[in-house]
């Protein structure tokens, strides 16, 4: 399973592909994790690529993804060919527009629901990672919120769980 | 804190982490406790972890102006009790090649990271490589042997730096670590250890006088600083350190021992992973990260029913030439997956008298599973 997540540099793209690597490992599967470097993880398209499988991971490089999380435009237009023709896309509706790109895909505004609900933008991340993993039914919920609870500051830690079941239970 | 109640800390932990920060964390394990460097993408994780954690295990992180003042600080620190190692990439490597040639001659043991990017020169900065293999080998002028080893997971990453700090121990040698950007930069499992479940070679240390530089193959060091007057120089000198630059004889019986310290353990110091090797038309080579493509076509061509092995190479330096040889007779071709030009593929065909095929791939992307078995599909018939 490859799953790609992509957006400005700053929303927490690289934190949501290593949160969701790592409760993989918790849920007992394997997972690597790669990243945007430098000047290109705080540009406009960020990427996050984490492999999760249930055997040894011997492919460095995904041919392809089988989702794509998109939360800009720019990161949308340039890793859009990555997603697999089986391949599901998941993006912020309010950030995103897909116009005429055919794919199986499930949007939600995180962003705006994140300011609402929590009055500040950077959990709209958290919000879509439980919203993506509520519809894939990938990896177990309490493993990414013991995940959630490892790499956020503590004093955040209950929002970011509270984001996390709000955008599960937006499915 | 001590090293012990660090180390007690992390015990039994498991992290997703680095290839860059394991290979740290194991330096902490295998008693690192001086660093010296200049950040360079892709290894300056390495010197981030050093400087957030090797002060908390009772160490020392300093920041040198350059890459060759870090190898100077390496040895100075060695020669003073200190455990030191430095990382960098292909850029500050060549820089530091003149101190690696002296820390050859003095005998001082270290470890250099080289976590390898695209090259020559600056190359692509942010993407990774397996160009220095050679450099690793004959970068620093003049006859000598050289340690190195290359990881191919970040466990490994973690497993084989402490192998990498007692082999520096042991034979009283540098050693370089390669990894290369990509296994430098992906996030991995790791479990540490429990430390009284590792064996860490200790230095050997001499408390009285006695010849550090002569006398046996591999003589005991001193401490500054202990009392003992000792002179360190890389020019050529006698077994009691003092220096001999016109003499034959003293140059021939040091460098000869020097070269035959290491070259007379090649066995013992070659680590490698041996796969399939029952009945064998093919056989793939491969290393760091490109074993792991590697390992992946190799399954899926015996699922295919081609006949092939795999060989990891996990010490590059002294190269493991015995079962490369004792392989070679097996087979009718070798293939080599490589993130350079075939610089292995190389060495390889000195030690086999088969066809050795390079799969060489550049510009910072590893090879994939496909382009691999696509590659060994083209070249060999299906039993």
């Amino acid at each position: 399973m490859n799953i790609r997540f992509t957006g400005f540099g700053g929303q927490g793209i690289i934190l949501s592909g290593v949160i969701y690597g790592w409760a993989a490992i918790l849920d007992n599967k394997n997972a690597i994790q790669t990243q945007s470097y430098g000047s290109s993880a705080r540009g406009g398209a960020c990427k996050c690529d984490v492999i999760i499988q249930d055997s040894y991971i011997y492919e460095l490089v995904p041919s392809g993804n089988d989702i794509l999380v998109a939360f800009s435009q720019p990161a949308f237009e340039k890793y859009k060919k990555s997603l697999l023709k089986t391949g599901i896309l998941f993006f912020d509706s309010d950030l995103v527009n897909i116009n005429s790109f055919e794919a199986v895909s499930h949007s939600i505004p995180a962003t705006d629901f994140a300011f609402k609900e929590f009055g500040q933008k950077l959990f709209a991340n958290i919000i879509m990672l439980g919203f993506f993993n509520a519809k894939t039914g990938l990896i177990n919920p309490e493993a990414v919120e013991k995940s959630i609870k490892q790499y956020v500051p503590a004093k955040y830690a209950d929002t970011n769980i509270n984001a996390f079941r709000l955008g599960a239970g937006l499915i | 804190m001590t090293r012990e109640n660090y180390l007690n800390k992390l015990k039994n932990q498991t992290r997703f982490i680095q290839g860059d920060e394991a290979a740290a964390y194991g330096a902490l394990y295998a008693g690192c406790n001086f660093f010296a460097g200049y950040p360079i993408t892709p290894a300056s994780e390495v010197a981030e972890l050093m400087a957030r954690e090797l002060p908390k295990s009772g160490g020392y992180y300093i920041q040198m102006e350059d890459e060759i003042a870090s190898m100077g600080a390496l040895i100075g620190a060695a020669w003073s009790g200190g455990k030191s190692m430095t990382a960098t990439s292909g850029p500050g490597f060549s820089l530091m090649q003149e101190n690696i040639g002296y820390s050859c001659m003095t005998e001082t043991p270290c470890v250099i990271v080289n976590v390898q990017r695209s090259g020559p020169s600056t190359g692509q900065a942010t993407m990774g490589a397996q160009g220095d293999m050679l450099q690793a080998r004959w970068g620093t002028h003049g006859d000598h042997e050289m340690i190195a080893l290359s990881p191919s997971s970040v466990q490994e990453s973690f497993d084989l730096m402490i192998e990498a700090f007692n082999l520096s121990e042991k034979y009283r040698s540098p050693v370089i670590f390669l990894l290369d950007g990509e296994v430098g930069h992906i996030r991995e499992k790791v479990v540490f250890p429990d430390i009284s479940e590792l064996n860490i070679y200790p230095r050997n240390i001499s408390k009285v006088k006695t010849d550090v530089f002569g006398g046996t193959r591999i003589p005991p060091m001193i401490e500054f600083g202990q009392g003992h007057k000792i002179h360190v120089t890389g020019s050529t000198h006698k077994s009691n350190g003092m220096r001999d630059v016109v003499s034959q004889e003293a140059h021939d019986t040091l460098i000869r021992r020097l070269n035959d310290k290491i070259e007379s353990n090649r066995n013992e110091i070659s680590k490698f992973e041996l796969q399939f090797t029952d009945v064998l038309d093919y056989l793939v080579v491969s290393y760091g990260a490109s074993a792991r493509p590697s390992m992946g076509a190799v399954l899926n061509l015996r699922e295919k029913g081609y006949k092939v092995g795999f060989l990891r190479l996990i010490t590059i330096w002294p190269f493991p030439n015995s079962i490369v040889k004792e392989l070679g007779k097996k087979v009718k071709k070798i293939f080599v997956p490589e993130m350079n030009l075939g610089q292995m593929s190389r060495e390889i065909e000195r030690f086999v008298s088969c066809d050795v095929h390079s799969i060489s791939k550049i510009g910072g992307v590893p090879h994939t599973i496909s382009e691999i078995i696509n590659e060994i599909e083209s070249r060999v018939n299906k039993i």
